[in-house]
């Protein structure tokens, strides 16, 4: 008896109906694109995009060179040298992350014990050669001066959770 | 002197079938992917316009069919290495020769609206739809590419088996007219919705349109392009104008086989009001009047469900393409030739009366 059944379901094209109904309902459904340049998705407060090294209100640069970044980058992307500044406190001379190996995997951030290197809501970016995705300090040092209030904003709301 | 007349008259009369046609083609590109983008709750292209024609400025996306045109024009032709360049060149132009030559014996509209009104019209049109697959073929063969090769070894073996259904739907069509003429064939169904063969032909209507789906090599029986098994079938070696002739014959065979649904089918240009509504009758009497926008309403229709299908169904394995149009489709039109026949012979109202 179900075979018979069956057998004049696919005769009727049962299942393709029941198919192109369905399509024929996503006709009219409301449509979900995001026109990216003009509109664009909200975005998290934890959003992981392009780095920056931050500073102290009073200008001082907050990285103290312990390297623990370097140590838990998995993709092996930063590299730091080290040497004592005039007034004898330990400062990096060099603090490079290169951006064709990052992963964007934010343990840098994590591992930070004085919240210096950060992940920016930058993610649209790009370089015409190599050096462009080579973050130098003094890019690193640039980029978080100028969205330090953005940054610290988004900082002070994930506070609770850290 | 009376020839060459004759000879500009047709011409003339060409041009006003094919230009529209062309035009029809360009902006069925954008349906398509306008009504395939809605169905996948995308909205499809938007960013081209004719920004300079103030009323149409709203109008977004409307420019992308012939944005694309200018492109393909302007891209370079790649010849692959060690093929037979004459008749790498010659394909496209045999896909694309029969799918308008086809046109030639579709009536738009009753009294003489053809270019050639001969009385084998559903022959002549069967036997041109055929010769497209030649094309298909010697593209193949000239591309010197193993995944174009194959391409045609399906194509071929897809087209022979759903010619016959095809050909069998259309004995039908023919013993309930009575004629191979396409006019005559419109003009034996008129009296009303109810008496156009969409009833009568009901499983060879179908048939009909889903080979036809087949014939166009369409979803889901698009295994002669089947991208993600043989990257783009017969036309993978081909590029720029070349392709888009490709193109163009493809969905001026759509066209085409929409046309012809509605023609054979759907009572052409005769209104689906006729019979229902008096011509005489105050203000809506017009709708029951035959024109030609009820065949272009009609074509509409199918073009539609070509892209509905298109945007519903996977493509179907190669073993159940065969297994459709050798054990299923063929023996439902011979029996319903023969259902017919008897209904012809007791001369069944409101048909065959």
């Amino acid at each position: 008896m179900k075979a018979v059944k069956d057998y004049i379901k696919r005769l009727f094209l049962w299942e393709l109906f029941k198919g192109l109904k369905l399509t024929g309902r996503y006709l009219f459904e409301r449509k979900i694109t995001v026109q990216y340049p003009d509109e664009s998705t909200p975005q998290s407060h934890r959003f992981r995009g392009r780095h920056a090294l931050r500073c102290y209100p009073n200008g001082e640069e907050r990285c103290i060179a312990c390297k623990l970044c370097e140590a838990v980058c998995p993709a092996l992307a930063i590299t730091i040298d080290v040497a004592p500044r005039a007034d004898g406190t330990r400062r990096t001379t060099r603090y490079d992350i290169d951006l064709t190996k990052c992963i964007f995997c934010g343990f840098c951030e994590e591992s930070c014990p004085v919240d210096s290197i950060v992940e920016t809501r930058v993610f649209e970016y790009c370089g015409e050669q190599r050096a462009d995705l080579l973050m130098t300090k003094q890019k690193l040092l640039a980029a978080g001066e100028l969205l330090e209030k953005q940054l610290a904003a988004d900082r002070a709301l994930d506070r609770a959770y850290r | 002197m009376e020839t060459l007349f004759y000879l500009i008259l047709t011409v003339i009369k060409i041009l006003v079938i094919v230009v529209p046609l062309l035009m029809c083609v360009a902006y069925l590109t954008y349906a398509e992917r306008k009504i395939i983008g809605y169905m996948q709750v995308r909205i499809g292209p938007n960013r081209v316009n004719f920004s300079a024609i103030p009323g149409l400025r709203r109008l977004r996306g409307l420019g992308q069919p012939i944005a694309d045109a200018f492109k393909l024009m302007f891209k370079e032709i790649i010849f692959p290495t060690n093929t037979d360049l004459f008749l790498f060149f010659i394909a496209p132009m045999l896909v694309m020769a029969p799918a308008l030559a086809a046109w030639a014996v579709v009536p738009f509209y009753e009294g003489g609206w053809v270019l050639a009104d001969i009385n084998a019209g559903l022959l002549y049109i069967l036997a041109m739809t055929s010769v497209g697959v030649y094309g298909i073929l010697i593209a193949g063969w000239a591309s010197n590419s193993k995944y174009a090769l194959l391409s045609t070894l399906r194509s071929a073996a897809q087209i022979i088996s759903y010619e016959i259904a095809m050909g069998f739907a259309l004995v039908g069509v023919l013993m309930a007219a009575g004629s191979l003429n396409l006019s005559d064939i419109v003009a034996a169904q008129k009296g009303s919705l109810l008496h156009w063969y969409w009833l009568p032909l009901l499983p060879l209507l179908f048939i009909y349109f889903i080979s036809g789906l087949a014939e166009t090599n369409r979803a889901p029986f698009d295994l002669a392009e089947g991208e993600s098994e043989i990257v783009a079938g017969f036309h993978v070696e081909y590029s720029g104008m070349l392709f888009a002739v490709f193109f163009l014959a493809e969905y001026a065979n759509m066209i085409l086989i929409s046309t012809l649904s509605a023609v054979m089918f759907l009572g052409g240009w005769l209104s689906p009001f006729e019979g229902i509504i008096s011509e005489e009758t105050w203000l809506i009497g017009f709708l029951a009047e035959s024109s030609f926008l009820w065949l272009a309403m009609k074509v509409a229709l199918f073009l539609f469900v070509f892209l509905w299908v298109r945007a519903t169904f996977p493509r179907y394995r190669y073993d159940q393409l065969m297994r459709l149009g050798w054990k299923v489709f063929i023996p439902i039109t011979l029996v319903w030739i023969v259902v017919l026949g008897v209904a012809i012979l007791a001369k069944m109202p409101p048909w065959f009366a």
